[in-house]
């Protein structure tokens, strides 16, 4: 067994530095304290080890054979524009009206656009250095620091340090916007770009947010290394959706934290599609009083993609609710982790934590690791659990046949029946049909 | 003249078991047929071979629909063909609605006819699910459930007559084996076959509930025994089971030699 250790390759770092920061800090003409921020968030980064399969949160997942030397470097713009991105993506979430849309292309913002009725409202709808530039107090007491933050891990510090381009979301106290906000990263070409997804609502804000990351397929490896982070004060409400859409040579390192304040809600759902492997931790924290926390996922990998979905339910306070859906496909040689966790602190009494994995085979080869988790510390609570994994049922199949359709239709048919319980929390119309038309492209094996 | 069924000399196995021992019977359109038989006679087995489960092992013997070799089809293609199957114990398939699940069934045949078809527009959908709706006394909002999740016995069976209808098969067959437990269910499948026959339609309703004359009237009724169809005969001979039982029957073949 040793000598196997030693000859296996190693979980290397990127090639990256503590000058990487600095000059990308400098072309953007960033302000000092940023710099700062990510000069300290580099010093975190050096100080933790790479993680490896001996870390338990990692236990079923190596990474070791990225190839740093294409997916390590940063991506600089090359000329994208907004018109690569599809157009199925850039469609108005809602009827013929656009809320806010922002995307970016590489590590390059290509279009913002804000509906005047967000920015009556006091919304800022902004990538992230324009807000650092023009909002720095809201965006230096939010960024890293309640939700995710460098310590949290590799990934993290690494974002924290040399985060490559970034959306803030911010909506004031008690404004209830209508309209949708919505952002896009998409990227073109290998290299490393690292993401970051800002999202503040202060007291009774409510809005609804779609962000989404996507690309081609390309032959050599690209990493994307991201952190999201939603601040829910108190009774705000939040209802966010991502969906992930990598290319098949994308490897994503990702770290997304929530917070809800008192009686704040949030409902958060996750369309994991592409990817050569992704490891995302996704946590919820309900600090407040009577706050509420949904997650839900669908996901479908096929050929050899890896998806490990890591989850927390923290319930800090009392009288908190938790509620975590999610749901797999899988064909060919696919495999997904699940991991999840709910924690409920001495003093989160009556809390009510809930989640569910469930993961559907396509085929023998496919392979799905479910593994639920309770923390409990407080004495009057309820929190429960399920997972189970499964073949297709060959007579559901047979009966769906029975009334004409051919196999690949009855499948398709099942498995989005199989996906509707997630799909039917989706708000947004053209974003549910874009999610049944990819599961209709994977399973006809043409995505 | 109409298509017909034709089941010749068939021999089927499960887990190589013989089930099936040489089983000849005609159904043509627009007749009514009763096939009736005790528990383990092999009935369901032949309603599963001829809508072509996997499961099912037909080592002799033919199959012929409207000319067709039914042994050489997929299940989906026997459907299409205008071959249907009432399940006895009809699958739940959570997250798809009647509605949903009606359409794409429509859709699956009209691109079978014409592969550029796009397939039945809605609002024509619509209007024609509650014409059958309303032809066999079905709540409106049933299209809106999602397919037998959650359904009570009854309301599976009325699910089926519905796709039956909409489908509009030339031959069905109901395959009712163990509902002569569950009078209701029956009586559902009755009134459906009742209301959906006419001289396109071709039905063999398979039960070993001998009130079955009480609900429909077979002009043809057969009696399957270990696996062969040994008596056939018209509604008088379902009278004579609902008298008599089967041991008749039973003694009629040790009789013979058997």
């Amino acid at each position: 067994m040793a000598t196997r250790h030693r000859v296996a390759r190693d979980f290397q770092a990127p090639p990256l530095s503590r000058a990487d920061v600095e000059t990308l800090s400098a072309r953007a003409n960033e302000p000092d304290w940023l710099l700062q921020a990510r000069l300290a968030a580099w010093d975190v980064y050096e100080t933790l080890p790479m993680p490896t399969t001996k870390d338990e949160a990692w236990r079923r997942t190596d990474y070791r054979h990225i190839n740093w030397a294409s997916a390590g470097y940063l991506a600089a713009a090359n000329g994208g524009t907004y018109n690569d991105i599809p157009a199925a993506n850039r469609q108005p979430l809602l009827g013929e009206q656009q809320g806010g849309l922002i995307a970016f292309v590489d590590d390059q913002i290509v279009h913002r656009e804000i509906n005047a009725a967000l920015s009556e409202q006091g919304v800022i709808f902004t990538d992230l250095r324009t807000a650092a530039a023009e909002h720095p107090e809201l965006v230096r007491d939010h960024l890293m620091t309640h939700a995710v933050t460098p310590q949290d891990g590799k990934f993290a510090a690494l974002n924290a340090a040399l985060w490559t381009h970034g959306v803030f979301l911010y909506v004031p106290r008690g404004a209830a916007v209508e309209l949708p906000a919505h952002s896009i990263f998409y990227t073109s070409q290998p290299g490393a770009t690292l993401g970051h997804v800002l999202v503040v609502l202060e007291e009774d804000a409510q809005i609804n947010y779609l962000h989404e990351t996507l690309s081609p397929t390309l032959d050599t490896d690209a990493s994307f290394v991201g952190v999201t982070e939603l601040i829910v004060k108190d009774g705000a409400n939040l209802r966010f959706v991502n969906l992930q859409d990598w290319g098949h040579h994308v490897f994503e390192f990702s770290h997304q934290r929530a917070r809800v304040g008192n009686d704040g809600q949030l409902d958060w759902i996750t369309g994991q599609m592409g990817g050569k492997l992704v490891k995302a931790f996704m946590e919820i924290d309900l600090d407040g009083k009577g706050s509420w926390g949904r997650m839900s996922a669908l996901y479908f990998p096929d050929g050899k993609q890896f998806m490990d979905l890591d989850t927390q339910q923290n319930h800090n306070a009392p009288h908190t609710t938790s509620d975590l859906l999610f749901k797999g496909v899988l064909k060919d040689d696919a495999r997904t982790v699940w991991q999840g966790m709910i924690k409920a602190l001495p003093g989160a009494q009556k809390t009510d934590g809930f989640q569910a994995n469930r993961s559907m085979l396509l085929s023998d080869n496919a392979r799905a690791d479910s593994i639920p988790g309770l923390e409990i510390e407080a004495d009057d609570v309820r929190c429960t659990h399920a997972a189970a994994v499964g073949q297709i049922e060959e007579e559901m199949i047979y009966y769906l046949m029975s009334r004409g359709l051919p196999r690949a239709e009855a499948e398709k048919l099942a498995v989005d029946g199989y996906f509707v319980p997630v799909l039917d929390r989706i708000p947004f119309e053209n974003v549910r049909d874009r999610l049944m038309a990819y599961v209709e492209r994977k399973l006809l094996g043409t995505s | 003249m109409g298509a017909a069924l034709e089941i010749r000399n068939l021999h089927v196995s499960v887990e190589d078991q013989p089930i099936l021992q040489g089983v000849n019977l005609i159904v043509r359109q627009g007749e009514i047929h009763a096939l009736m038989g005790p528990n383990g006679s092999g009935k369901s087995t032949l309603a599963n071979t001829l809508m072509g489960h996997p499961a099912y092992d037909v080592t002799a013997g033919q199959i012929i629909f409207d000319g067709m070799d039914l042994l050489d089809l997929e299940t989906d293609e026997r459907s299409r063909l205008g071959l249907f199957m009432a399940f006895q114990y009809p699958v739940a398939i959570p997250g798809v609605t009647v509605a949903n699940f009606l359409r794409n069934a429509i859709n699956a045949r009209m691109k079978d006819d014409d592969p550029d078809s796009k397939g039945i527009p809605i609002p024509a959908f619509r209007k024609m699910m509650i014409d059958k709706m309303d032809l066999l006394r079905m709540d409106h909002s049933f299209g809106g459930r999602y397919l037998n999740d959650g359904f009570s016995g009854g309301e599976k069976k009325r699910a089926e007559i519905l796709q039956m209808a909409m489908l509009e098969p030339r031959i069905a067959i109901m395959d009712e084996t163990d509902s002569g437990l569950d009078i209701d269910a029956l009586r559902i499948v009755a009134e459906g076959v009742n209301r959906l026959s006419g001289p396109d339609l071709g039905v063999l309703v398979i039960t070993h509930y001998q009130r079955i004359l009480n609900y429909i009237k077979p002009q043809f009724v057969h009696i399957m025994l270990d696996g062969q169809i040994v008596e056939s005969g018209g509604d008088d001979l379902a009278l004579r089971l609902e008298e008599q039982g089967y041991d008749w029957v039973r003694e009629r073949q040790n009789g013979n030699g058997r």
